[in-house]
């Protein structure tokens, strides 16, 4: 049951606009930015839909200071562009998956979405998931209170921390209205390492290689056999290089003499490459099928990749050493099965990520928790939306 | 003078009861309540405040404290953690009525892991000991808090640590991976794990820096990074705060993220150089000290670009490290700052706010400033990458009102910082240190979300009460006492 269109949405141009409609709402709401990820997760039960697609602009853009603030339905591309015009970029490098999710003709992903998914690229590797280059963060609550948590500053252990807690909740425990992100300078250059390589076994042991060099890898995906990106055609191992143009030059040397065989792909190619391993470009998802993302721990990435070839017909993707497995196939209980059992034999966590809506109704779209945590999480929800308004049944049935 | 929660009679009346109930769940040597024995752990690294507790208990598995938070919650007994008790904020300053749950004993490195690039350890382990575990593997683990010989990985998390070198490699929030995590119901909950990024719920990101408000850590998964080839640092020494303040800027600006970029005033420099004879600058009003990393080669590429940035803003002089002991040298007297204060003043208070980098130089000047309305000297110190600053507050216990005066100061400068657009702590934590200000920096919708979270997680707040949330408006706390120094 998605969104029924017959009362509009409300889209307000201002915080207080959405504080008020959350005040005024009588029934559930479907929160959303521009909806580019609407087919991600479970259906909400909501009847209306609440956007902040019109909360839009860049307040506060300080280039020496690392820091770009925009309210929540600004656009990444827009932000983007603010950035590159200062020879700086986002540091999680948060991706574009309209075209992943069946939607690329819908309006780009708002940059309060990114946050409220917690969705990251290939650079998570370096450290930082997008949660973690959240430096502050202005959101309305259920009761259509506006508050406010960590700020501008780099580092702050000022009181809890609601900007992890709000970002990867989909809109579940706050309505996000402002987001203050930690930047990095683009690199001067950038160069990628293409290892051939027989299976995902050896994949993942030259992404490994690679990752436990001291040259400073931020980015290690692999295509399996017959997936391509940006020209490149698996299976194949790449590691990417971002940095002054000395040191990639220089990094470059030394990891392709560590690992024989290996090619390099620099400056646009290797853009290219990245920004379609970024949006999971090279799986071709279809309308129909399911898509999942799986997190194990890297070395367990070839025995998860075995597992689910063995069940069904699943296309794969690898990424962050081995230890995101972006998964895709035909939509049914039984690939979703194999999934979820793929995931918990090696100790991680899927995430369902596209599926026809009748399927994503009645299928958990992420692990159970445990009792104790199960009651934490209707504790912490109710903390802060007890009424229920924000994106019921989005994450869980009745959270 | 703090206000604390007065301490419950009940709990005290039954103090042999309670204490003979801990025995039977931590064993042996684990329960102490010997007046003499408490002694050590009366306060933290904030020794201004003193406070002995009911009891102490050092548990030496996450079933022990399990069972330890248990038995406190049925009995309405208050908890307050303990790591090392290195806190600048007095986020382990015990309660009379609490009892202290020590996680030294909980040392025990689970395992590691080269290949997926992470380990498991107890909360009891010291954030040194991690490195040295991995470290003739040519791996480390990032955060470097200036304590890190000393304080614990479980202490960490709770406080999310920074130091010197998160510039590059991020807070402890940035390099977890997963924990083990008790409720005060003693339910044990596997948080995250071995991979990257759980769904659901970000738990691992709420509990980090939660100071012990939502439950305790006993077992830690961190990642671990391979080190660079090596690393130097390059001293640069100007004539005032503004032009050092304005090359952090443009050092910031250029594209280059040093490994560390930390600032020191002239107070600083001269207290430091007594103590570590670096070959600090003494005529210099500002100097920084940037670190780098890489290949030789890199980092002389590095350093002459960061020199030839530096080279704008008229350095009296600067100074780049030919050899790896050269660059120890250098962060000698850094390393050694709070000590060194330490000897040229009875007593000190560290503050930690951190601000936009941008008003660095206008905050400076207030510091120095209000150091005059005081009568109070101050030596700064701080990364200046990222507008964390520790001016040292310096004054003498012995004088109350010389300890007064220096409560007051810090708090101004405190306000300072959010009043310029930064925060209250950077890194040290709110405690109870900087309880009482966090009306300054939040509205009271804010603190009263926050604190309905806490109540999420703990609806007796029996968790290291009286740290975090100011004490007014909370029934839960009861009665409040404003106790001894």
């Amino acid at each position: 049951m998605s969104a029924v269109l017959e009362v509009p949405d409300m889209a307000p141009g201002t915080e207080e606009g959405i504080a008020t409609a959350l005040r005024n709402a009588a029934a559930p709401l479907v929160i959303e930015g521009n909806g580019s990820k609407r087919g991600m997760l479970r259906p909400v039960q909501a009847a209306r839909t609440l956007s902040t697609r019109n909360l839009t602009g860049i307040t506060l853009q300080r280039p020496q200071e690392m820091v770009i603030s925009a309210r929540a339905g600004t656009t990444l591309p827009e932000i983007e562009a603010a950035l590159a015009a200062h020879g700086q970029m986002l540091v999680a490098e948060p991706p574009d998956l309209r075209a992943m999710m069946g939607v690329a003709e819908a309006p780009p992903p708002t940059i309060g979405g990114l946050v409220a998914a917690n969705l990251s690229g290939p650079r998570r590797i370096t450290g930082f998931a997008l949660r973690d280059t959240v430096l502050g963060i202005r959101f309305v609550n259920g009761e259509g209170e506006v508050l406010r948590s960590g700020g501008r500053v780099h580092k702050n252990v000022t009181g809890l921390d609601l900007c992890k807690l709000l970002a990867g909740s989909h809109g579940t425990l706050g309505v996000i209205t402002e987001v203050t992100l930690k930047v990095g300078p683009l690199p001067e250059r950038t160069a990628t390492l293409v290892v051939p390589v027989a299976d995902e076994v050896a994949g993942v042991a030259a992404l490994s290689a690679g990752l436990t060099s001291p040259y400073g890898v931020t980015g290690a995906a692999m295509l399996p056999a017959g997936m391509s990106a940006g020209g490149i055609e698996g299976p194949a191992a790449l590691l990417r290089l971002e940095d002054v143009e000395a040191s990639v030059t220089y990094r470059t040397e030394r990891l392709r003499a560590a690992l024989p065989g290996s090619r390099v792909v620099e400056e646009v190619a290797s853009r290219r490459l990245w920004s379609a391993i970024r949006d999971v470009a090279p799986l071709h998802s279809q309308a129909g099928e399911a898509v999942w993302r799986v997190s194990v721990r890297p070395s367990a990435a070839p025995g998860v990749a075995a597992a689910l070839r063995g069940a069904f017909e699943a296309r794969l993707l690898l990424d962050w050493g081995g230890g995101l497995i972006w998964v895709a196939g035909p939509a049914s209980e039984e690939t979703h099965a194999a999934v979820m059992d793929a995931a918990r034999d090696a100790g991680g966590v899927f995430t369902l990520f596209r599926a026809p809506e009748p399927l994503r109704a009645v299928l958990p779209a992420m692990p159970a928790e445990v009792p104790a945590l199960a009651a934490l999480s209707a504790r912490v929800k109710a903390a802060l939306d007890p009424a229920g308004r924000l994106n019921p049944g989005r994450m869980r049935p009745g959270l | 003078m703090i206000a604390l929660p007065a301490p419950k009679p009940d709990v005290l009346g039954r103090r042999q009861e309670i204490l003979a109930g801990l025995r039977a769940l931590v064993p042996g040597d684990g329960v102490i309540s010997e007046a003499l024995r408490l002694r050590p752990y009366e306060t933290d690294g904030l020794s201004a405040y003193r406070q002995p507790p009911l009891a102490v208990v050092l548990p030496t598995s996450t079933a022990q404290v399990a069972a330890v938070l248990r038995f406190c919650h049925e009995n309405g007994v208050r908890v307050v953690p303990r790591g090392a008790g290195t806190s600048l904020s007095g986020g382990a300053l015990p309660l009379a009525d609490a009892v202290v749950i020590g996680m030294m004993r909980m040392n025990r490195i689970l395992d590691v892991s080269l290949a997926d690039r992470l380990a498991v350890v107890e909360a009891g382990v010291t954030n040194l000991g991690i490195t040295k575990a991995v470290e003739a593997d040519g791996f480390f683990y990032a955060p470097d808090p200036s304590s890190q010989l000393a304080c614990m990985i479980g202490g960490n998390v709770m406080m999310n640590s920074g130091g010197a070198h998160c510039l590059k490699y991020g807070v402890t929030a940035n390099n977890l991976l997963g924990v083990k995590f008790v409720t005060i119901e003693g339910e044990v909950i596997d948080i995250g794990g071995t991979h990257l990024d759980a769904a659901g719920y970000d738990w691992l990101g709420i509990i980090t820096g939660s100071e012990g408000q939502l439950g305790i850590v006993t077992e830690v998964t961190v990642r671990i990074l391979r080190a660079a080839e090596g690393q130097r640092a390059m001293l640069a020494a100007f004539g005032g705060i503004e032009v050092a303040g304005a090359a952090v800027d443009a050092i910031m600006a250029s594209g280059v993220i040093p490994v560390a970029l930390e600032f020191m005033d002239k107070p600083c420099i001269h207290a430091c150089e007594a103590f570590a004879h670096a070959g600090y600058p003494l005529d210099a009003e500002a100097m920084l000290i940037i670190e780098v990393e890489g290949s030789l080669e890199e980092q002389d590429a590095l350093l002459s670009k960061i020199r030839d940035i530096c080279a704008r803003f008229d350095p009296i002089s600067t100074r780049v490290a030919t050899s790896a002991e050269e660059s120890l040298a250098i962060w000698k007297g850094r390393k050694g700052a709070f000590g060194a204060v330490g000897r040229i003043s009875p007593d000190y208070l560290c503050m930690d706010g951190t601000i936009p980098t941008g008003e660095l130089p206008h905050v400076l000047r207030r510091i120095g400033e209000l150091s005059e309305a005081y009568e109070l000297g101050v030596a700064n110190v701080f990364h200046a990458g990222d507008g964390n600053l520790h001016p040292l507050i310096m004054f003498d216990a012995n004088d109350p009102e010389s300890f007064h005066k220096a409560e007051a100061f810090g708090a101004d400068i405190l306000k300072l910082c959010v009043e310029v657009g930064g925060c209250l702590t950077g890194e040290h934590g709110v405690g109870v240190e900087k309880r009482d200000l966090m009306g300054v920096q939040f509205t009271r919708p804010e603190l009263a979300q926050q604190r309905r979270i806490k109540s999420a997680f703990d609806p007796e707040w029996l968790l290291n009460p009286a740290k975090v949330f100011p004490l007014e408006d909370n029934p839960a706390l009861g009665p409040i006492l404003a106790a001894t120094e």
